[in-house]
C-alpha cells in the first residue's frame, strides 16, 4: 500500500528528471525551464526549496547526486551542449535563517558537439569521476583527482560508441573481481543502427576502455539502462527500457577460458521482459537493494517490479495519475495507519459475521 | 510453489493526467519520487505546460503508527529471544517452548488490539474511529490465524485434545459461542457433558472416550425416538443438535458467526475424537453448507482452509497476498522454520522463504527513523543475504545528529563493517570541513582511520594558525595520543601544538628541542619551515641562551636550505615580490639573530668546559 503526497514544483517548463539524494532528504529537480532546483526535507518531513538557479542556456535533461563521501556536489547535464558540475557552498548565517543555500558552477564541460543526454557519477571507489553521452555517440568519462578541488576535471576517455547515445550505467559493484564498467544505450532510429546496448569494461593493463559486450537482440531504441546494486552476485543485472522492459544478467565467462588480456566475455540471458507499458518504456530504475526495479513508459504509469524468491519477476505494484486535481494543500499525505490490505474483504470477513471483539 | 499471485497494487496519484502524459521518478532509501514529464521530446505541448508537482511516495505506512510501534517492538524482543535459545531447544520440551513463544507472539497482538480497541472508543470523530475499529479487526484476524496454526502446526494437538483447543478457539473469536453452550449445557444431560469434556489431565485414553461418547449419544438417540422432547420442540432441536445432525444446526445460523465455528460446533456434536489429518473434510463441507451456495470464500476463509489442509505454503502465501504489511507472515513463518516444518514440506527452498520474508520485514523497518534499529536484528539472522542487505540499507540512514551517527558507527563497528565505517566517517568528516568545523573533521577522519583526509584538515589547522596567530579545538589537538600517528601532518600538528604548550609553561630547552626536531626529522613541511624559524625567534633572543651551539648550527643549515632553493620558486608576480621583500627582511632577521645566539652559545659552552 502506498501513499503520497504532493509538493508544487514552481518549475515554469516541462521537468526532464528528479533526483534523490543518497540519504533520501534532499532531492533536485531540472527543466525545460533551465534551471535546477534543490529541496530539502526539514525534520518535520516537509520539503522546501533550498535553491533555484538558472544552470543552463537549454533543456537540462538530467540531474544527478555525486556521493556524500565528495561533498554536497550535483552534475547536470543540457540540450545546450553541455554537462556542469555544481558545489554548494555554505552561506551566511542570513542565508541559512531564511533557509536558502548557495550552489556555484565548478566547471563546465564543454567537448561535446551536440545535447548531452544523459550524465551519472561513477561509483565512490572509483573516486570522484562521472561520464556524460551524447547525441554525438561519444561517451567521456572526466575525473577530478583532487576532491577538495572541484574546478580541476580532466578529460580520461572518449569512447565512441559510433550510435546517438540516450543514457548510461555504471556498474555499481565494487567487487574486486569485477573491472568497472559502464553500459551505453542509444535511441537511434535508423534501420542500419545495430548496436542499442553497448557495454565497455575498463583494461587494466591498456588503461582504456574497451567494448565488452553489445546485446544484439535489443534491436529497437533504447530510452535508459540501469544496472541493479550488487548483493554479492557474482554475475551482473542489467534493466533496459525499450520498446518494453528488458532485464538481462550478465554471467562473467571465467578468465581462463577468454583470451588472456581482453575484455571479460558474458554469457547473457534475459530473465524478463514486460510489455505492459503497452508502447515505449522510457525510464528503468533500481531500488537501492537492487530488488525491485521500477519502470515508466507511455501508458502514463509507474511499474514495480520483484522478483520472488524463485526468480520469477512479476509486477508488483503501479503508479498511475488518476486525472484528479490535486487539493490545495500540498505537504498532505493521507496518513493511515494500517496494518491491513487494500483488499477489504479480510476485514469484512470477520466484520460482517461477528459482533465486535470480546476479549477473554 | 507457485509464486505470489495476486494482482499489483494500483496506487493512484492526483494531479497526474496518465491519458497524456508519463512520469519521471528516483528511488530514494525510504521513498519514491514522481513527477509528471513528457518524455517524447519531439512532440511540442499546445498548452504552456503548468507547474507540475512533485509527488513523494512511500509504502508500509502501518510503520508509522505509534500504537503498532509496540507491536514491532515487543515482537522484536521475541523474535531474537528464539533465534537465541535455538541451540537450548531440545528433546520434549522444545515443542512445550516453542508453544510458549507462540502464545507470546499471540499475546504481543492482543494487547495491541486492546489499545487499538480503546483507541477506537475514544476517538473524536467517527471516520478515525472506523479506521481504528478496522485495524482491531485485521488485527484479530491475524491473532485468529496464528492461533489455528499453534493448534495444528506448533502444538501439533491429537485427536482427542485437538477438538479440545479448537473449541478454545472458537470460544476466544467468537462471542456468541457463550450463549450456545449455554443453551446447550442448560439441556438434559448437562452432568454427563460436563464429566465428559472437563476432564483435567485427560487420564483417559481415545478409545475409552470414543466409547462413552458413542454410549452418549445412543441413550440422547433413544430419547429422541421415544419423543422425549416432543413436546418442546426447542429441546427436539437441541437433542437432534447434539447428535450432530447439521440441518439442525444451520437453522440457528445466526447464532453461528461463521463457517469454522459451525465446524467446531458439528465436530463437538458428530465426530469429536477427530483426527488432524481428516480435519479438511469437514472443514470443507462446513464451508460449503454455511455459505449455502450464497457467497463465495473470502480471503480469510482460503487461509483458515489451507490450514485445515495442513498446506503450510499456501497459508503463508495467502497471508503475503491479503496483509499489506510483512509482519505477521514474517514471524509467522521465522517460528514455523524453527518447528522445522519448512523444510519438511519442502527442502527445495523452505529456508530461502524465511530468509525472504525477514529481508522484506526489515528493510521496511529502515524506512523508519528510528524502528530500523529494530531492524538490523532481523537481518543478523538471515544468513546468507542479511549481512549485504544490512550494509546497503545502514550506510543510506540520514545522519542528522550526532548520537545518531554514533550510533550508527557502534552498529557498523560491532559487525566489522569496516567500509561502511570509513565511508559514514568520511561523509562526516567532509561535512565538517566544508561547514569549517574542523576539530569534528578531525575527529572523523581519524575515526575512519583516512590518513589523507587527517593530513588535509591538518593543513587546514596549520593554515588557520598562520591567518590568525591561534589554533581552534585545542582540547582535540592535545589529546590525540596515539591517534596522532595515522598521517604525518598530524603528526606535525600534535607536535607543533607541544611545542606551543611548552613554550607557554616556559620550558624553553625541551621547546627548543623539539622546535628542532620538527625541521630535522623531516616531519614539518618544507612550506611550514619559514613560520617555525620565525617561532624560533623569541627563543634566540632570551636574555639566557637556550639554543646550544650546536643546535644553532642546525638552525642555520635548516635556514640555509630554505633559502638557497628560493631563486627557483620564485614568481614573476608583484604580490610575490612584496613578500619576497617581507620574507628577506625576516631571513635577514633570522640570520642576525642565529649569528649572535651563536657567539653567546660559544663563549657559553666554551667558558662551562674551560672550568
Amino acid at each position: 500500500m502506498f501513499v503520497a503526497r504532493s509538493i508544487a514544483a514552481d518549475h515554469k517548463d516541462l521537468i526532464h528528471d528528479v533526483s534523490f539524494d543518497f540519504h533520501g532528504r534532499r532531492m533536485a529537480t531540472c527543466s525545460s525551464d533551465q534551471s535546477v532546483k534543490v529541496w530539502d526535507k526539514s525534520e518535520s518531513g516537509d520539503w522546501h526549496c533550498t535553491a533555484s538557479w538558472k544552470t543552463h542556456s537549454g533543456s537540462v535533461w538530467r540531474v544527478t547526486w555525486a556521493h556524500p563521501e565528495f561533498g554536497q556536489v550535483l552534475a547536470s547535464c543540457s540540450f545546450d551542449r553541455t554537462a556542469a558540475v555544481w558545489e554548494e557552498i555554505v552561506g551566511e548565517s542570513n542565508d541559512k535563517l531564511r533557509g536558502q543555500s548557495h550552489w556555484v558552477k565548478r566547471t563546465t564541460l564543454v567537448d561535446s558537439r551536440t545535447s548531452v543526454t544523459d550524465v551519472k557519477f561513477a561509483p565512490k571507489h572509483m573516486g570522484l569521476m562521472l561520464a556524460t553521452c551524447s547525441a554525438d555517440g561519444v561517451v567521456r568519462i572526466y575525473e577530478a583527482p583532487d576532491v577538495m578541488n572541484l574546478s580541476q576535471w580532466s578529460l580520461q576517455h572518449e569512447i565512441s560508441c559510433k550510435l546517438s547515445c540516450s543514457c548510461i550505467s555504471w556498474n555499481p559493484s565494487s567487487s574486486r573481481a569485477h573491472s568497472p564498467m559502464i553500459a551505453v544505450g542509444s535511441d537511434d532510429s535508423s534501420p542500419n543502427a545495430m548496436a542499442k546496448v553497448q557495454i565497455f569494461e575498463y583494461n587494466e593493463n591498456t588503461r582504456k576502455y574497451a567494448k565488452a559486450e553489445t546485446l544484439m537482440t535489443v534491436t529497437d531504441p533504447v530510452h535508459d539502462i540501469a544496472f541493479a546494486p550488487n548483493l554479492g552476485r557474482s554475475f551482473h543485472i542489467l534493466a533496459i527500457a525499450t520498446k518494453d522492459v528488458r532485464i538481462f544478467t550478465l554471467k562473467p565467462v571465467r578468465k581462463e577460458l577468454t583470451s588472456s588480456g581482453g575484455p571479460t566475455k558474458f554469457e547473457i540471458h534475459i530473465v524478463a521482459q514486460f510489455d505492459n507499458h503497452n508502447s515505449q518504456v522510457w525510464r528503468v530504475s533500481w531500488n537501492i537493494t537492487g530488488t525491485v526495479l521500477a519502470s515508466s513508459g507511455d501508458d502514463g504509469c509507474v511499474r514495480l517490479w520483484k522478483a520472488n524468491y524463485m526468480d520469477n519477476w512479476k509486477c508488483t505494484g503501479i503508479l498511475k495519475g488518476n486525472g484528479s486535481p490535486v487539493s490545495g494543500s500540498s505537504q498532505q499525505g493521507n496518513s493511515n495507519p494500517s496494518l491491513g490490505s487494500t483488499t477489504p474483504s479480510l476485514q469484512n470477513s470477520l466484520n460482517g459475521s461477528s459482533a465486535s471483539r470480546k476479549h477473554s | 510453489m507457485e509464486e505470489l499471485d495476486g494482482e499489483p497494487t494500483v496506487t493512484l496519484i492526483p494531479g497526474v493526467n496518465s491519458k497524456k502524459k508519463q512520469m519521471c521518478f528516483d528511488w530514494g532509501p525510504g521513498e519514491m519520487l514522481v513527477c509528471e514529464t513528457s518524455f517524447n521530446k519531439k512532440e511540442k505541448s499546445e498548452t504552456a505546460p503548468n507547474c507540475p508537482f512533485i509527488y513523494i511516495i512511500w509504502k508500509d505506512v502501518d510503520v508509522y503508527s505509534h500504537i503498532l510501534r509496540k507491536l514491532f517492538n515487543e515482537s522484536h524482543g521475541i523474535f531474537v529471544g528464539l533465534q537465541r535459545i535455538e541451540e537450548e531447544l531440545t528433546g520434549k520440551s522444545r515443542k512445550a517452548q516453542l508453544v510458549r513463544v507462540s502464545k507470546n507472539y499471540r499475546s504481543v497482538i492482543r494487547a495491541c488490539m486492546e489499545e487499538m480497541h480503546q483507541f477506537a472508543i475514544a476517538a473524536k470523530d467517527p471516520a478515525s474511529g472506523r479506521q481504528f475499529s478496522s485495524q482491531v479487526s485485521i488485527l484479530s484476524a491475524m491473532e485468529l490465524i496464528w492461533n489455528l496454526c499453534e493448534i495444528l502446526f506448533i502444538e501439533v494437538a491429537p485427536a482427542g485434545p485437538l477438538l479440545l483447543h479448537l473449541l478454545d478457539w472458537v470460544r476466544l473469536h467468537v462471542c456468541e459461542v457463550d450463549s450456545l453452550s449455554a443453551d446447550v449445557l442448560g439441556s438434559e444431560n448437562p452432568s454427563k457433558h460436563e464429566s465428559f469434556w472437563n476432564l483435567p489431565g485427560n487420564t483417559q485414553t481415545l478409545t475409552e472416550l470414543e466409547l462413552k461418547w458413542q454410549h452418549w449419544r445412543e441413550e440422547c438417540e433413544r430419547h429422541l425416538q421415544d419423543g422425549t422432547f416432543a413436546s418442546s420442540p426447542r429441546l427436539e432441536s437441541l437433542c437432534k443438535i447434539m447428535l450432530g445432525d447439521e440441518a439442525a444446526l444451520l437453522e440457528q445460523k445466526e447464532l453461528l458467526s461463521n463457517w469454522y465455528h459451525f465446524l467446531v460446533t458439528r465436530l463437538l456434536y458428530s465426530h469429536p475424537t477427530v483426527k488432524p489429518i481428516d480435519l479438511h473434510f469437514y472443514a470443507q463441507s462446513s464451508l460449503d453448507m454455511f455459505l449455502g451456495g450464497e457467497s463465495s470464500p473470502e480471503p480469510l476463509d482460503n487461509i483458515l482452509m489451507a490450514a485445515f489442509e495442513f498446506d503450510i505454503h499456501q497459508v503463508i502465501k495467502e497471508c503475503s497476498i491479503a496483509l499489506s504489511n510483512w509482519w505477521f507472515v514474517a514471524h509467522l513463518t521465522d517460528l514455523l522454520d524453527h518447528c522445522r516444518l519448512l523444510q519438511a514440506h519442502n527442502l527445495y527452498f523452505g529456508s530461502n522463504m524465511r530468509e525472504f520474508l525477514l529481508l522484506e520485514y526489515a528493510s521496511g523497518l529502515f524506512a523508519h527513523h528510528s524502528l530500523w534499529q529494530l531492524g538490523v536484528d532481523y537481518f543478523d539472522y538471515c544468513p546468507e543475504l542479511g549481512r549485504v542487505s544490512l550494509e546497503l540499507h545502514i550506510e543510506r540512514i540520514p545522519l542528522n545528529t550526532e548520537r545518531k551517527a554514533l550510533k550508527v558507527l557502534r552498529i557498523c563497528e560491532q559487525r566489522q563493517m569496516t567500509e561502511q565505517v570509513r565511508s559514514i566517517c568520511k561523509i562526516l568528516a567532509m561535512k565538517a570541513v566544508r561547514n569549517n568545523r574542523l576539530g569534528s573533521a578531525l575527529s572523523w577522519s581519524i575515526r575512519a582511520k583516512d590518513a589523507a583526509f587527517a593530513t588535509l584538515v591538518s593543513d587546514r589547522f596549520l593554515r588557520d594558525y598562520c591567518e590568525r596567530g591561534c589554533f581552534s579545538d585545542l582540547d582535540l589537538i592535545d589529546n590525540l595520543g596515539p591517534a596522532m600517528m595515522l598521517s604525518d601532518r598530524l603528526t606535525f600538528l600534535g607536535k607543533y601544538r607541544e611545542f606551543h604548550r611548552l613554550y607557554g609553561e616556559k620550558r624553553f630547552g625541551d621547546a627548543a628541542s623539539l622546535l628542532l626536531s620538527l625541521m630535522t626529522s623531516q616531519i614539518a613541511p618544507r612550506s611550514f619551515w619559514m613560520t617555525l624559524l620565525t617561532d624560533a625567534l623569541p627563543l634566540l633572543e632570551q636574555k639566557q641562551v637556550i639554543f646550544s651551539a650546536e643546535q644553532t648550527y642546525e638552525l642555520m643549515r635548516c635556514l640555509e636550505d630554505l633559502t638557497s632553493g628560493k631563486p627557483e620558486r620564485a614568481d614573476p608576480d608583484a604580490q610575490r615580490l612584496q613578500d619576497d621583500d617581507i620574507e628577506t627582511t625576516k631571513v635577514e632577521m633570522l640570520r642576525l639573530a642565529l649569528a649572535r645566539n651563536l657567539a653567546r652559545a660559544i663563549i657559553r659552552e666554551g667558558s662551562l668546559e674551560g672550568s
